[in-house]
Protein backbone atom coordinates (compact mmCIF):
# COMPACT_ATOMS: atom_id res chain seq x y z
CA UNK A 1 0.00 0.00 0.00
CA UNK A 2 1.55 3.37 -0.76
CA UNK A 3 1.57 6.64 1.56
CA UNK A 4 -0.80 8.37 -0.01
CA UNK A 5 -3.48 5.22 0.40
CA UNK A 6 -2.54 4.77 3.92
CA UNK A 7 -3.67 8.17 5.07
CA UNK A 8 -6.72 8.11 2.72
CA UNK A 9 -7.43 4.94 4.81
CA UNK A 10 -6.16 6.96 8.36
CA UNK A 11 -8.42 9.85 7.17
CA UNK A 12 -11.43 7.76 6.69
CA UNK A 13 -11.35 6.23 10.53
CA UNK A 14 -10.65 9.94 12.21
CA UNK A 15 -14.14 10.94 9.84
CA UNK A 16 -16.03 8.07 11.38
CA UNK A 17 -14.74 8.84 14.57
CA UNK A 18 -15.29 12.72 14.54
CA UNK A 19 -19.15 11.50 13.24
CA UNK A 20 -19.61 9.57 16.06
CA UNK A 21 -18.66 12.61 18.40
CA UNK A 22 -20.68 14.76 16.68
CA UNK A 23 -23.69 12.80 17.16
CA UNK A 24 -23.09 11.74 21.11
CA UNK A 25 -22.54 15.67 21.42
CA UNK A 26 -26.25 16.22 20.36
CA UNK A 27 -27.93 13.56 22.46
CA UNK A 28 -25.68 14.96 25.44
CA UNK A 29 -26.78 18.15 24.81
CA UNK A 30 -30.79 17.50 24.98
CA UNK A 31 -29.31 15.44 28.29
CA UNK A 32 -28.05 18.50 29.49
CA UNK A 33 -31.21 20.40 29.00
CA UNK A 34 -33.56 17.55 30.54
CA UNK A 35 -30.49 17.77 33.86
CA UNK A 36 -31.39 21.37 34.12
CA UNK A 37 -35.22 20.86 33.77
CA UNK A 38 -34.90 18.35 36.83
CA UNK A 39 -32.85 21.08 38.69
CA UNK A 40 -35.17 23.43 38.33
CA UNK A 41 -37.82 21.26 40.07
CA UNK A 42 -36.31 20.36 42.99
CA UNK A 43 -34.41 23.82 43.50
CA UNK A 44 -38.13 25.00 44.88
CA UNK A 45 -37.23 23.11 48.12
CA UNK A 46 -34.96 25.77 49.17
CA UNK A 47 -37.56 28.31 49.03
CA UNK A 48 -39.36 28.45 52.21
CA UNK A 49 -42.93 27.11 50.82
CA UNK A 50 -40.99 24.51 49.05
CA UNK A 51 -40.38 22.21 52.19
CA UNK A 52 -44.47 21.21 52.47
CA UNK A 53 -44.56 19.73 49.28
CA UNK A 54 -41.16 17.95 48.77
CA UNK A 55 -42.73 14.60 47.94
CA UNK A 56 -44.53 16.41 45.10
CA UNK A 57 -41.79 17.70 43.81
CA UNK A 58 -39.60 14.30 43.94
CA UNK A 59 -42.47 12.87 42.30
CA UNK A 60 -42.26 15.46 39.08
CA UNK A 61 -38.63 14.98 38.98
CA UNK A 62 -39.14 11.21 38.77
CA UNK A 63 -41.32 11.77 35.63
CA UNK A 64 -38.86 14.04 33.98
CA UNK A 65 -36.18 10.94 34.36
CA UNK A 66 -38.49 9.12 32.16
CA UNK A 67 -37.07 11.48 29.46
CA UNK A 68 -33.32 10.76 30.63
CA UNK A 69 -33.78 7.00 30.09
CA UNK A 70 -35.66 7.58 26.64
CA UNK A 71 -32.20 10.01 26.20
CA UNK A 72 -29.47 7.51 27.63
CA UNK A 73 -31.15 4.77 25.86
CA UNK A 74 -30.32 6.84 22.25
CA UNK A 75 -26.58 7.75 23.40
CA UNK A 76 -26.31 3.81 23.88
CA UNK A 77 -26.52 3.19 20.21
CA UNK A 78 -24.59 6.28 19.26
CA UNK A 79 -21.05 3.92 19.47
CA UNK A 80 -19.75 0.68 19.58
CA UNK A 81 -20.64 -0.75 22.95
CA UNK A 82 -17.29 -1.97 23.97
CA UNK A 83 -15.93 1.93 23.23
CA UNK A 84 -17.28 3.63 26.22
CA UNK A 85 -14.51 4.99 27.51
CA UNK A 86 -13.24 6.06 24.24
CA UNK A 87 -16.06 8.70 24.20
CA UNK A 88 -16.40 8.62 28.00
CA UNK A 89 -15.52 12.50 28.44
CA UNK A 90 -18.53 13.61 25.89
CA UNK A 91 -20.89 12.62 28.90
CA UNK A 92 -18.79 12.66 32.20
CA UNK A 93 -19.93 16.11 33.33
CA UNK A 94 -23.85 15.18 32.43
CA UNK A 95 -24.13 11.63 34.00
CA UNK A 96 -22.68 12.90 37.21
CA UNK A 97 -24.88 15.94 37.16
CA UNK A 98 -27.42 13.07 36.91
CA UNK A 99 -25.97 10.83 39.65
CA UNK A 100 -26.28 13.69 41.94
CA UNK A 101 -30.00 14.55 40.62
CA UNK A 102 -31.40 10.91 41.60
CA UNK A 103 -28.86 11.11 44.36
CA UNK A 104 -31.11 14.29 45.48
CA UNK A 105 -34.78 13.09 45.19
CA UNK A 106 -33.87 9.73 47.09
CA UNK A 107 -32.49 11.58 49.70
CA UNK A 108 -35.30 13.83 50.06
CA UNK A 109 -37.83 11.20 49.76
CA UNK A 110 -35.93 8.40 52.27
CA UNK A 111 -33.16 10.43 53.82
CA UNK A 112 -30.92 7.48 52.63
CA UNK A 113 -27.83 7.72 50.46
CA UNK A 114 -28.62 6.07 46.86
CA UNK A 115 -27.10 2.92 46.12
CA UNK A 116 -25.05 2.63 42.88
CA UNK A 117 -27.20 0.49 41.55
CA UNK A 118 -30.39 1.99 41.95
CA UNK A 119 -28.73 5.05 40.24
CA UNK A 120 -28.72 2.77 37.64
CA UNK A 121 -31.94 1.93 37.78
CA UNK A 122 -33.11 5.46 37.96
CA UNK A 123 -31.21 6.08 34.34
CA UNK A 124 -32.13 2.98 32.86
CA UNK A 125 -28.39 2.09 32.32
CA UNK A 126 -26.02 -0.85 33.65
CA UNK A 127 -24.08 -1.25 37.14
CA UNK A 128 -21.37 -3.55 35.72
CA UNK A 129 -19.32 -2.78 32.90
CA UNK A 130 -19.70 -6.06 30.99
CA UNK A 131 -23.42 -5.46 30.41
CA UNK A 132 -22.76 -2.20 28.33
CA UNK A 133 -23.62 1.20 29.40
CA UNK A 134 -22.63 1.73 33.02
CA UNK A 135 -22.04 4.17 35.14
CA UNK A 136 -18.38 4.75 36.43
CA UNK A 137 -17.54 4.44 39.89
CA UNK A 138 -15.53 8.13 40.03
CA UNK A 139 -18.14 9.58 38.48
CA UNK A 140 -21.03 8.01 40.89
CA UNK A 141 -18.96 9.14 43.84
CA UNK A 142 -18.61 12.99 42.02
CA UNK A 143 -22.27 12.86 41.94
CA UNK A 144 -22.27 12.10 45.72
CA UNK A 145 -20.21 14.64 45.99
CA UNK A 146 -22.13 17.36 44.41
CA UNK A 147 -25.27 15.88 46.88
CA UNK A 148 -23.22 16.88 49.73
CA UNK A 149 -22.80 20.24 49.31
CA UNK A 150 -26.29 21.13 48.12
CA UNK A 151 -27.18 19.43 51.40
CA UNK A 152 -24.96 21.80 53.06
CA UNK A 153 -27.15 24.61 51.75
CA UNK A 154 -30.25 22.88 52.23
CA UNK A 155 -29.44 22.81 55.65
CA UNK A 156 -28.75 26.41 55.75
CA UNK A 157 -32.60 27.29 54.21
CA UNK A 158 -34.20 24.69 56.58
CA UNK A 159 -33.13 26.87 59.25
CA UNK A 160 -34.64 30.05 57.38
CA UNK A 161 -37.51 28.53 56.51
CA UNK A 162 -37.79 26.83 60.44
CA UNK A 163 -37.91 23.78 60.05
CA UNK A 164 -34.96 23.31 62.64
CA UNK A 165 -34.97 19.42 62.77
CA UNK A 166 -34.04 18.67 58.94
CA UNK A 167 -29.84 19.91 59.87
CA UNK A 168 -29.97 17.50 62.47
CA UNK A 169 -30.37 14.79 60.26
CA UNK A 170 -28.48 16.34 57.44
CA UNK A 171 -25.55 16.40 59.69
CA UNK A 172 -25.98 12.84 60.57
CA UNK A 173 -25.69 11.83 57.13
CA UNK A 174 -23.05 14.26 55.43
CA UNK A 175 -20.90 12.84 58.77
CA UNK A 176 -21.31 9.27 57.66
CA UNK A 177 -20.91 10.30 53.90
CA UNK A 178 -17.59 11.76 55.03
CA UNK A 179 -16.74 8.71 57.36
CA UNK A 180 -17.12 7.05 54.07
CA UNK A 181 -14.84 8.89 51.58
CA UNK A 182 -12.14 8.98 54.64
CA UNK A 183 -12.14 4.85 53.78
CA UNK A 184 -11.16 5.45 49.92
CA UNK A 185 -7.51 6.19 48.74
CA UNK A 186 -7.90 8.65 46.08
CA UNK A 187 -5.67 9.60 43.71
CA UNK A 188 -4.46 13.31 42.66
CA UNK A 189 -7.11 13.35 40.17
CA UNK A 190 -10.50 15.88 39.60
CA UNK A 191 -12.14 13.08 42.08
CA UNK A 192 -9.87 14.37 44.92
CA UNK A 193 -10.30 17.87 44.07
CA UNK A 194 -13.82 17.73 44.63
CA UNK A 195 -13.82 15.38 47.80
CA UNK A 196 -11.12 18.07 49.12
CA UNK A 197 -14.18 20.34 49.36
CA UNK A 198 -16.30 17.99 51.48
CA UNK A 199 -14.78 19.61 54.55
CA UNK A 200 -16.12 22.92 53.70
CA UNK A 201 -19.96 21.24 53.69
CA UNK A 202 -19.42 19.07 56.54
CA UNK A 203 -18.03 22.40 58.34
CA UNK A 204 -20.89 24.59 57.19
CA UNK A 205 -23.51 22.12 58.77
CA UNK A 206 -22.01 21.72 62.02
CA UNK A 207 -21.93 25.42 62.23
CA UNK A 208 -25.59 25.37 61.72
CA UNK A 209 -26.38 22.24 64.18
CA UNK A 210 -24.27 24.66 66.63
CA UNK A 211 -26.01 27.65 66.15
CA UNK A 212 -29.20 25.66 66.53
CA UNK A 213 -27.48 24.18 69.64
CA UNK A 214 -26.39 27.21 71.16
CA UNK A 215 -29.96 28.43 71.03
CA UNK A 216 -31.79 25.41 72.23
CA UNK A 217 -33.43 25.66 69.39
CA UNK A 218 -33.37 22.07 68.33
CA UNK A 219 -34.79 21.46 71.72
CA UNK A 220 -38.37 20.29 70.63
CA UNK A 221 -37.03 18.93 67.19
CA UNK A 222 -34.65 16.45 68.48
CA UNK A 223 -36.88 15.23 71.30
CA UNK A 224 -35.37 12.88 73.67
CA UNK A 225 -32.42 12.39 72.22
CA UNK A 226 -30.32 14.60 74.20
CA UNK B 1 -6.23 3.34 64.73
CA UNK B 2 -4.64 3.58 68.12
CA UNK B 3 -6.79 6.96 68.87
CA UNK B 4 -9.75 5.32 68.64
CA UNK B 5 -9.34 2.61 71.04
CA UNK B 6 -8.11 5.25 73.21
CA UNK B 7 -11.41 7.09 73.51
CA UNK B 8 -12.76 4.01 73.99
CA UNK B 9 -10.96 3.54 77.15
CA UNK B 10 -11.63 6.51 77.29
CA UNK B 11 -15.23 6.25 77.45
CA UNK B 12 -15.46 3.13 79.53
CA UNK B 13 -14.43 4.97 82.91
CA UNK B 14 -17.28 7.59 82.57
CA UNK B 15 -20.38 7.14 83.49
CA UNK B 16 -22.35 5.54 80.79
CA UNK B 17 -24.90 8.83 80.59
CA UNK B 18 -22.53 10.88 80.16
CA UNK B 19 -24.02 12.54 76.60
CA UNK B 20 -20.42 12.59 74.73
CA UNK B 21 -20.13 9.10 75.61
CA UNK B 22 -23.28 8.10 73.89
CA UNK B 23 -22.31 9.99 70.62
CA UNK B 24 -19.22 8.49 70.53
CA UNK B 25 -20.98 5.14 70.91
CA UNK B 26 -23.41 5.75 68.58
CA UNK B 27 -20.24 6.95 65.90
CA UNK B 28 -18.62 3.55 66.88
CA UNK B 29 -21.53 1.67 65.50
CA UNK B 30 -22.21 3.21 62.57
CA UNK B 31 -18.53 3.17 61.38
CA UNK B 32 -18.29 -0.19 61.34
CA UNK B 33 -21.41 -1.98 59.64
CA UNK B 34 -23.54 0.91 58.43
CA UNK B 35 -24.79 0.39 54.34
CA UNK B 36 -23.09 3.63 53.33
CA UNK B 37 -19.81 2.48 55.04
CA UNK B 38 -20.41 -1.16 53.26
CA UNK B 39 -20.68 0.54 50.35
CA UNK B 40 -17.57 2.30 51.06
CA UNK B 41 -15.36 -0.12 51.61
CA UNK B 42 -16.50 -2.20 48.45
CA UNK B 43 -15.78 1.32 46.42
CA UNK B 44 -12.23 1.12 48.08
CA UNK B 45 -11.96 -2.13 46.68
CA UNK B 46 -13.15 -1.34 43.18
CA UNK B 47 -10.64 2.04 43.05
CA UNK B 48 -7.17 0.06 44.78
CA UNK B 49 -7.85 -2.31 41.76
CA UNK B 50 -7.79 0.22 39.24
CA UNK B 51 -5.52 2.43 40.10
CA UNK B 52 -3.05 -0.49 40.82
CA UNK B 53 -3.53 -1.39 37.46
CA UNK B 54 -3.38 2.03 35.85
CA UNK B 55 0.31 1.98 37.95
CA UNK B 56 1.61 -1.74 36.19
CA UNK B 57 0.44 -0.24 33.08
CA UNK B 58 2.24 3.01 33.16
CA UNK B 59 5.26 1.11 34.75
CA UNK B 60 4.90 -1.27 31.31
CA UNK B 61 4.48 1.84 29.26
CA UNK B 62 7.82 3.44 30.43
CA UNK B 63 9.82 0.09 29.77
CA UNK B 64 8.50 -0.07 26.11
CA UNK B 65 9.43 3.11 25.29
CA UNK B 66 13.41 2.98 26.94
CA UNK B 67 13.61 0.15 25.19
CA UNK B 68 12.12 0.89 22.02
CA UNK B 69 14.34 4.16 22.46
CA UNK B 70 17.61 1.62 22.50
CA UNK B 71 16.12 0.25 19.12
CA UNK B 72 16.32 3.72 17.53
CA UNK B 73 19.29 4.08 18.78
CA UNK B 74 20.87 1.26 17.57
CA UNK B 75 19.35 1.34 13.96
CA UNK B 76 21.04 5.00 13.67
CA UNK B 77 24.34 3.37 13.61
CA UNK B 78 23.71 1.00 10.91
CA UNK B 79 24.69 4.34 8.28
CA UNK B 80 28.08 3.92 9.67
CA UNK B 81 28.40 0.79 9.89
CA UNK B 82 29.41 -2.16 7.38
CA UNK B 83 27.78 -4.99 9.15
CA UNK B 84 23.72 -4.05 8.39
CA UNK B 85 22.79 -7.24 8.47
CA UNK B 86 23.68 -7.83 12.10
CA UNK B 87 22.24 -4.66 13.52
CA UNK B 88 19.24 -5.33 11.61
CA UNK B 89 18.87 -8.29 13.66
CA UNK B 90 19.58 -7.31 16.75
CA UNK B 91 17.38 -4.92 16.84
CA UNK B 92 14.60 -7.92 15.58
CA UNK B 93 15.56 -8.94 18.88
CA UNK B 94 15.31 -6.11 20.81
CA UNK B 95 11.63 -5.68 19.39
CA UNK B 96 10.86 -9.01 20.23
CA UNK B 97 11.77 -8.21 24.05
CA UNK B 98 9.63 -5.18 23.28
CA UNK B 99 6.30 -7.33 22.30
CA UNK B 100 6.70 -9.61 25.07
CA UNK B 101 6.10 -6.05 27.39
CA UNK B 102 3.35 -5.79 24.76
CA UNK B 103 1.99 -9.07 25.31
CA UNK B 104 2.04 -8.06 29.39
CA UNK B 105 -0.24 -5.27 28.80
CA UNK B 106 -2.68 -7.15 26.66
CA UNK B 107 -2.81 -9.56 29.36
CA UNK B 108 -3.56 -6.60 32.24
CA UNK B 109 -6.10 -5.22 29.30
CA UNK B 110 -7.92 -8.47 28.90
CA UNK B 111 -11.36 -8.61 29.39
CA UNK B 112 -11.19 -4.71 29.70
CA UNK B 113 -12.05 -1.47 28.27
CA UNK B 114 -8.61 -0.40 26.23
CA UNK B 115 -9.71 2.85 26.01
CA UNK B 116 -10.24 3.15 30.00
CA UNK B 117 -6.38 2.75 30.64
CA UNK B 118 -5.08 4.24 27.34
CA UNK B 119 -3.82 7.64 28.65
CA UNK B 120 -0.93 4.78 30.61
CA UNK B 121 -0.20 2.90 27.70
CA UNK B 122 -0.50 5.80 25.13
CA UNK B 123 3.18 7.19 25.34
CA UNK B 124 4.90 3.74 24.90
CA UNK B 125 2.61 2.51 21.91
CA UNK B 126 4.09 5.36 20.10
CA UNK B 127 7.02 4.90 20.50
CA UNK B 128 6.63 1.24 19.87
CA UNK B 129 5.22 1.95 16.89
CA UNK B 130 8.60 4.80 15.77
CA UNK B 131 10.80 1.89 16.30
CA UNK B 132 9.23 -0.53 14.35
CA UNK B 133 8.40 1.55 11.84
CA UNK B 134 11.54 2.89 11.19
CA UNK B 135 13.42 -0.79 11.06
CA UNK B 136 10.53 -1.30 8.64
CA UNK B 137 11.58 1.52 6.67
CA UNK B 138 15.36 0.53 6.77
CA UNK B 139 14.76 -2.87 5.59
CA UNK B 140 11.77 -2.45 3.14
CA UNK B 141 12.47 1.71 2.39
CA UNK B 142 8.41 2.27 2.41
CA UNK B 143 5.83 2.82 5.69
CA UNK B 144 4.57 0.08 7.73
CA UNK B 145 0.86 -0.01 7.84
CA UNK B 146 -1.43 0.21 10.87
CA UNK B 147 -2.20 -3.18 9.90
CA UNK B 148 1.05 -5.03 9.72
CA UNK B 149 1.92 -3.37 13.31
CA UNK B 150 -1.04 -5.01 14.87
CA UNK B 151 -0.72 -8.14 13.21
CA UNK B 152 2.88 -8.17 15.36
CA UNK B 153 1.14 -7.56 18.50
CA UNK B 154 -1.20 -10.94 18.62
CA UNK B 155 0.08 -13.18 20.66
CA UNK B 156 -0.67 -16.68 21.86
CA UNK B 157 0.25 -18.96 24.51
CA UNK B 158 1.49 -21.84 22.77
CA UNK B 159 1.94 -24.62 25.02
CA UNK B 160 -1.36 -24.03 26.94
CA UNK B 161 -3.62 -24.04 23.84
CA UNK B 162 -2.39 -27.21 22.84
CA UNK B 163 -3.50 -28.26 26.53
CA UNK B 164 -6.94 -26.93 26.21
CA UNK B 165 -7.77 -28.16 22.53
CA UNK B 166 -9.49 -31.56 23.18
CA UNK B 167 -11.96 -29.73 25.38
CA UNK B 168 -12.08 -26.16 23.04
CA UNK B 169 -15.00 -24.20 23.19
CA UNK B 170 -15.22 -21.11 21.83
CA UNK B 171 -14.51 -19.40 25.25
CA UNK B 172 -11.53 -21.49 26.07
CA UNK B 173 -9.39 -20.62 23.18
CA UNK B 174 -9.94 -16.95 23.55
CA UNK B 175 -8.28 -17.02 26.91
CA UNK B 176 -5.08 -17.98 25.66
CA UNK B 177 -4.90 -15.44 22.61
CA UNK B 178 -4.06 -11.52 23.38
CA UNK B 179 -4.38 -8.81 20.72
CA UNK B 180 -3.75 -5.27 21.51
CA UNK B 181 -4.42 -3.11 18.89
CA UNK B 182 -2.47 0.39 18.20
CA UNK B 183 -5.09 2.97 17.47
CA UNK B 184 -4.93 5.45 14.62
CA UNK B 185 -4.16 8.40 17.01
CA UNK B 186 -1.06 5.96 18.29
CA UNK B 187 0.13 5.61 14.67
CA UNK B 188 0.20 8.57 13.49
CA UNK B 189 1.55 10.45 16.39
CA UNK B 190 4.31 7.51 16.00
CA UNK B 191 4.69 8.08 12.61
CA UNK B 192 5.49 11.91 12.90
CA UNK B 193 8.05 10.95 15.18
CA UNK B 194 9.80 8.77 12.91
CA UNK B 195 9.79 11.68 10.01
CA UNK B 196 12.57 13.53 13.02
CA UNK B 197 14.54 10.27 12.75
CA UNK B 198 14.79 10.09 9.19
CA UNK B 199 15.75 13.36 9.00
CA UNK B 200 18.58 12.87 11.91
CA UNK B 201 19.79 9.35 9.14
CA UNK B 202 19.53 11.83 6.43
CA UNK B 203 22.47 14.68 8.31
CA UNK B 204 23.97 11.21 9.31
CA UNK B 205 24.37 9.05 5.82
CA UNK B 206 25.48 12.41 4.32
CA UNK B 207 28.21 13.11 6.69
CA UNK B 208 29.32 9.79 5.57
CA UNK B 209 29.34 10.30 2.05
CA UNK B 210 26.50 8.33 1.00
CA UNK B 211 24.88 10.74 -1.19
CA UNK B 212 21.65 8.64 -2.45
CA UNK B 213 20.03 8.11 0.92
CA UNK B 214 19.14 11.84 1.42
CA UNK B 215 17.16 12.22 -1.50
CA UNK B 216 15.57 8.83 -1.17
CA UNK B 217 14.28 10.25 2.53
CA UNK B 218 13.52 13.05 1.29
CA UNK B 219 11.15 11.87 -1.15
CA UNK B 220 9.82 9.41 1.37
CA UNK B 221 9.32 12.09 4.07
CA UNK B 222 7.41 14.32 1.15
CA UNK B 223 5.31 11.94 0.77
CA UNK B 224 4.04 11.51 4.65
CA UNK B 225 4.22 15.27 5.34
CA UNK B 226 1.31 15.23 1.93
CA UNK B 227 -0.48 12.26 4.28
CA UNK B 228 -0.43 14.60 7.30
CA UNK B 229 -1.55 17.89 5.51
CA UNK B 230 -4.47 15.51 4.14
CA UNK B 231 -5.47 14.69 7.23
CA UNK B 232 -5.05 18.01 8.71
CA UNK B 233 -7.08 19.03 11.18
CA UNK B 234 -9.94 15.93 11.01
CA UNK B 235 -7.35 14.41 13.80
CA UNK B 236 -6.92 15.13 17.26
CA UNK B 237 -5.10 18.06 18.61
CA UNK B 238 -2.02 16.19 19.24
CA UNK B 239 -1.70 15.52 15.78
CA UNK B 240 -1.71 18.88 14.20
CA UNK B 241 0.96 19.95 16.66
CA UNK B 242 3.32 17.62 15.24
CA UNK B 243 2.99 19.06 11.65
CA UNK B 244 4.43 21.56 13.22
CA UNK B 245 8.02 19.96 13.90
CA UNK B 246 7.45 17.60 10.71
CA UNK B 247 7.28 20.51 8.46
CA UNK B 248 10.95 21.53 9.98
CA UNK B 249 12.23 18.24 9.61
CA UNK B 250 11.08 18.09 5.88
CA UNK B 251 12.32 21.68 5.70
CA UNK B 252 16.39 20.39 7.30
CA UNK B 253 16.17 17.34 4.70
CA UNK B 254 15.12 19.49 1.68
CA UNK B 255 17.60 21.75 2.20
CA UNK B 256 20.28 19.24 2.46
CA UNK B 257 19.63 17.71 -0.85
CA UNK B 258 19.87 21.17 -2.11
CA UNK B 259 22.68 21.84 -0.78
CA UNK B 260 24.36 18.48 -1.90
CA UNK B 261 22.76 19.21 -5.49
CA UNK B 262 24.13 22.59 -5.88
CA UNK B 263 27.68 22.44 -4.46
CA UNK B 264 27.90 18.10 -4.71
CA UNK B 265 29.27 18.91 -7.98
CA UNK B 266 31.88 21.02 -7.15
CA UNK B 267 33.45 19.99 -4.06
CA UNK B 268 35.53 17.10 -3.74
CA UNK B 269 33.51 14.30 -1.66
CA UNK B 270 35.63 13.83 0.86
CA UNK B 271 34.98 17.21 1.96
CA UNK B 272 31.11 17.53 1.82
CA UNK B 273 30.75 16.24 5.40
CA UNK B 274 32.28 19.68 6.04
CA UNK B 275 30.61 21.38 4.15
CA UNK B 276 26.89 20.41 4.97
CA UNK B 277 27.49 20.16 9.16
CA UNK B 278 28.38 24.06 8.93
CA UNK B 279 25.11 24.44 7.21
CA UNK B 280 23.26 22.78 9.33
CA UNK B 281 24.56 24.82 12.19
CA UNK B 282 23.22 27.74 10.41
CA UNK B 283 19.92 25.95 10.49
CA UNK B 284 19.91 24.79 14.07
CA UNK B 285 20.45 28.71 14.98
CA UNK B 286 17.83 29.83 12.71
CA UNK B 287 15.54 27.73 14.81
CA UNK B 288 16.61 28.47 18.21
CA UNK B 289 16.21 32.43 17.44
CA UNK B 290 12.37 31.72 16.28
Amino acid sequence: MSVSQMFITLQGALTADQDIREEIRKVVQMLEQTAREILTVLQGVHQGSGFQDIPKKCQKAREHFGTVRTQLASLKIKFPADQYYRFHEHWRFVLQRLVFLAAFVVYLETETLVTREAVTEILGIEADREKGFHLDIEDYLSGVLTLASELSRLAVNSVTAGDYSRPLRISAFINELDSGFRLLNLKNDSLRKRYDGLKYDVKKIEEVVYDLSIRGLNKDAAGGEK
Amino acid sequence: MSGKEGTGGFRKRKHDNFPHGHRREEKDKLNSSSAVIMAFKSFQVELDTRHDKYERLVKLSRDITIESKRTIFLLHRITSAPNGEEILMESEAKLDTVRQKIKQVAQELMGEDMYQYHRAISPGLQEYVEAVSFQYFIKTRSLVSIEEINRQLVFTEEDKEEETKPSSDCNNKQDHTWNLKVTAVDYLLGVADLTGELMRMCINSVGNGDIDTPFELSQFLRHIYDGFSYIGNTGPYEVSKKLYTLKQSLAKVENACYTLKVRGSEIPKHMLADVFSTKTEIIDQEDGLS
